[in-house]
């Protein structure tokens, strides 16, 4: 379970990027964070990730408090973590296979429980005939996939997805969330970070919608639809601050 | 760490450094240059070392006794002197060697005027001791010793041989820490800046391992390698080119000033290389584990 209970984040004195923030989300969840650029949203992500530390309030993630969290403790926080990038992030000079055997190698997982798990992941997005392409040689949607994979190889207990579907077509898009919709079937709890209105409206999950750094609306979608209306543009194009 | 582990930071260290094949390369030229100037400087050192040791062993201090005392007694406070731990040898001079000194030295080519003093030797009561110390710079200490013992009528020594020979010392090892010093700055310096060239290239690598869950260690490992291996390569060259370079030179030197070779003796290779090897290998890791790993920690926080 991931709690945030009165959460505050203050980058510069004065500016606060979230304000009195809560939010619950329950194991096994699937949930979209949506807003406008400066809304807060990537905060969240960020302080999920333990990348930014909390200004005031308390975020409880599996029933560790972020806040008292050691730095020491953070590869090993992080370890129960998949994320996943708008921009993939994948290594270029690395093909398929050693893309997402990099995320065991580096936990330090040994030689055998790689050739194991990563043929099965790789199966599992869809790829295991493209495991000795390089990044370059695939589309947005595989390389997406990549990325995804290289976050569950090691059987995360949340997967953070910062707008997954940003830099990817309607299809592939669609592609991409239905294999996230299938690991939240699996029991993995999943935060999706998105701008699309689209897609939140196909994928009929739960919604929290953000405004200036606080929760607007939390629910299934058509919650934050007055709001929503505000910030999509006469051509469906979403609005940027 | 796993070994698999240890293979794949291995190999992400060799990669580092064929990646930026160029930065790594001048780096250890550079290193190889500071390291060569290293191990001749410490050629020169220990063998400066070496020679001044040698003098000073050759300057001696003479202990004459009282008038007195029989041969025995003489040698029995020889013996005492001789547990001092300063001393690292000396001789006993008798009377008759004493005047047959003399004569060698005074009389030569006029023996004639040496014989009329046969049967009185001008020498008598002159039995010495000729002490040689291993550590000059304690000469004024052991004379204030020789000087209170019974017996002891007075004590012959050069005090400006051993201020100058403990000065050229301090000298020669003041030089030696301040040119090795700036040295080992400048190496840190090189080191330093692949580093963080190797870093750049690898801050996209970097930010995942962080957001995986990798450790400060992890992320560290390939970095370090890099640097252990720029550092290692950069001693092994220079001492390669020592190794060979020393003989040739020590021979250019006895040969060219053979009127030296009675004061100048260079300690051989097979006695400086083993500590040369030894220093330089430790200098070269020391500075490619340290540059790298004290450069790399600004790149840990994600």
């Amino acid at each position: 379970m991931i709690e945030i209970s009165n959460v505050t984040k203050e980058y510069v004195e004065g500016n606060k990027a979230l304000r009195n923030v809560s939010i619950t989300i329950d194991d096994g969840e699937f949930v979209f964070i949506m807003g406008r650029n400066g809304s807060g949203k990537t905060t969240i992500f960020k302080l999920l990730m333990k990348e930014e530390e909390l200004t005031s309030g308390r975020i409880v993630v599996n029933d560790m408090n972020l806040g008292k969290m050691p730095r020491s403790y953070v590869p090993k926080y992080r370890r129960r973590l998949g994320v996943v990038f708008q921009d993939f992030r994948l290594l270029k000079d690395r093909n398929v296979y050693e893309n997402v055997a990099f995320a065991q190698r580096v936990v330090g997982a040994s030689t055998r429980r790689i050739r194991e798990s990563v043929p099965a992941m790789l199966q599992m997005v869809g790829l295991s005939s493209k495991y000795k392409m390089y990044p370059h040689q695939l589309s947005g949607g595989e390389q997406q996939r990549v990325a995804i994979a290289r976050a569950l190889i090691n059987r995360p207990e949340v997967l953070l997805a910062d707008e997954p579907t940003g830099n990817l077509d309607s299809h592939n898009a669609m592609e991409i969330m239905k294999l996230l919709e299938e690991i939240n079937e699996m029991g993995t709890t999943v935060i999706v970070v998105t701008h699309s209105h689209e897609i939140v409206e196909k994928m009929q999950k739960r919604v929290i919608y953000m405004e200036r750094g606080c929760v607007v609306s939390d629910g299934m979608p058509g919650f934050y639809g007055d709001m929503a209306d505000e910030w999509v543009t006469e051509g469906g194009e979403i609005y940027e601050d | 760490m796993r070994i698999s582990t240890f293979w794949y930071c291995f190999k992400q260290g060799v990669r580092n450094i064929c990646r930026n094949i160029w930065f790594s390369l001048a780096s250890i030229a550079t290193i190889a240059a500071c390291i060569f100037l290293f191990c001749m400087f410490f050629s020169i050192i220990v063998n400066v070392q070496h020679i001044v040791r040698l003098a000073e062993t050759t300057v001696g201090i003479t202990v004459f006794f009282d008038e007195n005392l029989t041969v025995s007694q003489i040698q029995e406070i020889g013996s005492e002197i001789g547990k001092r731990p300063e001393v690292d040898h000396m001789e006993f001079i008798s009377e008759d060697e004493a005047w047959d000194i003399m004569k060698d030295e005074y009389f030569e080519g006029l023996e004639e005027l040496a014989e009329g003093f046969e049967e009185d030797n001008p020498m008598a009561g002159s039995s010495s001791y000729q002490i040689f110390l291993n550590d000059i710079s304690r000469q004024d200490q052991f004379v204030a010793y020789l000087e209170n013992l019974n017996g002891v009528r007075r004590v012959n020594y050069s005090n400006s041989a051993a201020a100058g020979l403990t000065s050229f010392n301090t000298v020669v090892g003041l030089l030696s820490v301040v040119i090795i010093g700036v040295l080992l700055a400048v190496s840190v310096f090189l080191i330093s800046n692949t580093i963080n060239v190797a870093a750049a290239f690898r801050k996209n690598e970097n930010q995942i391992m962080r957001y995986i869950g990798a450790t400060n260690g992890m992320v560290r490992a390939p970095f370090v390698v890099e640097g252990v291996i720029i550092g290692l390569l950069g001693a092994v060259i220079p001492l390669c080119v020592m190794f060979y370079l020393y003989r040739q030179a020590v021979g250019y030197v006895q040969e060219r000033f053979q009127i030296l070779s009675g004061i100048f003796q260079f300690l051989p290779l097979e006695v400086i290389f083993p500590y040369m090897a030894l220093a330089a290998t430790l200098l070269g890791l020391g500075i490619g584990f340290f540059a790298s790993f004290f450069t790399i920690r600004k790149h840990l926080r994600v």
